[in-house]
């Protein structure tokens, strides 16, 4: 039983290799993303959860959006198996190389056109791209407030949000009204598994399929993808590893431990 | 010739005070404003800020554009966006600069988007190509790999890593021009700060000394044996990631490509084998001193000192040997 009335929620989620199982080329500086299986970026399960014990405790409608290729649908449907309800797959060529401008461009547009919601929750940043960008980016293009670095959910009302965030020095909680967007980090929550029957019905679930045209009506194709994103990568590169020429001790670890303390002494960290 | 915009850099105000890394940019940014014949400008935002406005001129910038309001005292990310992209669309900077903390990436990213320019995630090294444009170098793949990054919208916008620039020297005969700029005060922005209380956390950042755990450890309490050594040194404990993943201590005291980048002037490295993801996090420290079983262990690579040995053993006797140098030797115990 829902006490209030149902929230609309929407998780911006992202397929990513497992990158404790994808192959790295050093030569190349690329991951071979063949070598490991794909799955939900892990801090995106924080974001789903995040909106499904919101789910759980006052009613919500979550619907899950995710930015790339067919196979990303796979993720998807693991995603409704945990608990979203609708599930929608941008994917197009049109949409491919866009840099965090861009994807959260589009993303943006297809948040639009679901047309009501009231929060939109994210992962912290994507284990593969690192940049913690596209969930602010997103809620300056959807012209709503955002708190990133969310570590607990203090409670949930029909209109607003309470929850406590990092910055700075401090610790704050912060109330935010909806329509608003969150980023969430590893702490505020502990990703279920999904159920054995889960799984089997999210099988069966209906995957939505957006292109380019269909956010059309919403959109600037010149914003999209490769297109639209003004940064390129120039060069990719192993970093050179620099070595110093250290004094190793062996054995005798008394004399070891004397002319360390004198190092330290001469470091100005004994008083 | 074409002429270049000015070089701009977020000064992030932490309670009133400037994070250091806004003077680390503004050491980076000196330099590169200087390679293209261009001002140095910091944007501050805040409420009786005047006087560390004066602080960044100390430290490089030519122009200082202030807002000072009490409606900006503390962080809200609607109004600061709202000003600063005010700003940038009036003086039309080539290279804008922001911290890579917490709050620098909260805000970064809204103003790029907004200025629908592009931005290039927590940076380790910034340089200028042929033409005057910002290379901006970030690690990818946990820092495995480094990525060279170009724009080609301006302003150029990069939020950079904290500890991995040097700090400009302090020079309070430099001049500057301080511009106190109209604020747009907006009441409702959608987000209110209900509490406030400061994090008991530690700044490992800041730490000149840090002697760091990692998987030689065999218990939790074992810290305890680090802290010891720490504390007689002045620093803080850290610890590599896998510890932190096991809940032995918190992620506060995280050293590496996935926590905090440090270069402290010593750094010990107590039973830590030396990933690559460790190492990048701690590389850059002065004086660096590991402590392993075994002698292959990578972190050997990077030490100035090595002691192939236990560190259960090992430890002791240092402690024993910096309390005997405290105070000129006196009694152990008195420290």
């Amino acid at each position: 039983m829902s006490s209030i009335d149902q929230l609309n929620i929407i998780v911006l989620l992202k397929q990513v290799p497992d990158i404790e199982k994808v192959k790295f080329d050093f030569k190349t500086g690329r991951l071979d993303r063949s070598s490991a299986e794909a799955v939900i970026n892990p801090f995106d399960l924080n974001a789903l959860e995040a909106a499904v014990e919101i789910k759980e405790k006052v009613g919500a409608r979550i619907t899950v959006i995710s930015m790339g290729p067919k196979t990303a649908e796979a993720s998807l449907r693991d995603a409704i198996a945990r608990g979203a309800d609708d599930a929608i797959l941008l994917t197009d060529k049109r949409f491919a190389g866009a840099d965090t401008l861009a994807t959260s461009y589009t993303l943006a547009c297809a948040i639009r056109k679901v047309s009501s919601y009231d929060l939109v929750i994210c992962g912290e940043k994507t284990i593969d791209g690192d940049t913690a960008q596209v969930g602010p980016e997103v809620a300056e293009f959807l012209g709503v407030p955002h708190v990133a670095y969310v570590e607990e959910i203090r409670e949930v009302k029909r209109d607003r949000i309470l929850v406590k965030s990092k910055m700075g020095r401090n610790y704050y909680i912060i109330e935010l009204k909806f329509p608003g967007l969150i980023t969430v980090t590893k702490d505020v929550n502990t990703p279920r598994l999904p159920s054995l029957k889960d799984k089997i019905r999210s099988r069966k679930a209906e995957i939505t399929v957006w292109n380019a045209d269909s956010l059309l009506d919403l959109a600037d194709e010149r914003y999209f993808g490769a297109t639209g994103s003004p940064t390129t990568v120039a060069k990719v590169y192993v970093p050179k590893a620099e070595r110093r020429k250290g004094k190793i001790f062996r054995g005798d670890l008394e004399r070891a431990a004397k002319e360390i303390a004198i190092v330290l002494r001469e470091a100005h960290v004994i008083r | 010739m074409k002429r270049h915009g000015d070089v701009l850099v977020f000064a992030e105000n932490n309670d009133g005070r400037i994070h250091p890394v806004s003077y680390e940019l503004l050491g980076k940014g000196r330099e590169l404003a200087d390679s293209l014949g261009v001002d140095l400008n910091a944007v501050l935002l805040g409420w009786r800020m005047e006087n560390e406005a004066f602080e960044l001129i100390y430290r490089g910038a030519d122009k200082v554009f202030l807002y000072d309001h009490p409606s900006l005292e503390e962080f809200d990310v609607i109004r600061y966006t709202q000003n600063i992209v005010k700003m940038v669309r009036e003086t039309e900077p080539d290279i804008f600069l922001v911290g890579a903390t917490r709050i620098g990436r909260t805000l970064a990213p809204r103003i790029a988007a907004a200025l629908r320019t592009g931005l290039t995630a927590d940076c380790v090294d910034l340089k200028l190509d042929e033409e005057g444009n910002l290379v901006q170098v970030r690690p990818a793949f946990s820092g495995n790999i480094m990525a060279q990054i170009v724009t080609k919208t301006r302003p150029q916008m990069a939020t950079v890593r904290y500890k991995v620039m040097k700090m400009p020297e302090r020079d309070t005969g430099r001049e500057g021009e301080i511009i106190r700029m109209k604020v747009d005060v907006i009441e409702e922005t959608g987000m209110r700060i209900i509490e406030k209380t400061r994090a008991d956390e530690v700044e490992i950042a800041e730490a000149d000394v840090i002697v760091s755990g990692g998987r030689g450890l065999k218990r939790p309490e074992d810290f305890s044996l680090l802290e010891e050594l720490a504390s007689l040194l002045g620093g803080v404990v850290g610890s590599s990631r896998p510890l932190v993943d096991a809940g032995w201590i918190s992620k506060d005291h995280q050293v590496g490509f996935s926590g905090n980048t440090v270069k402290p002037r010593v750094y010990i490295a107590c039973g830590i084998s030396g990933s690559p993801q460790h190492l990048f996090g701690m590389r850059d420290s002065d004086i660096i001193i590991a402590v392993n079983k075994d002698p292959t262990a990578p972190i050997f690579n990077v030490s100035d000192y090595g002691v192939v040995g236990d560190l259960y053993e090992f430890i002791p006797l240092l402690i024993r040997e910096v309390k005997r140098l405290i105070g000129g030797g006196k009694d152990e115990g008195e420290h």
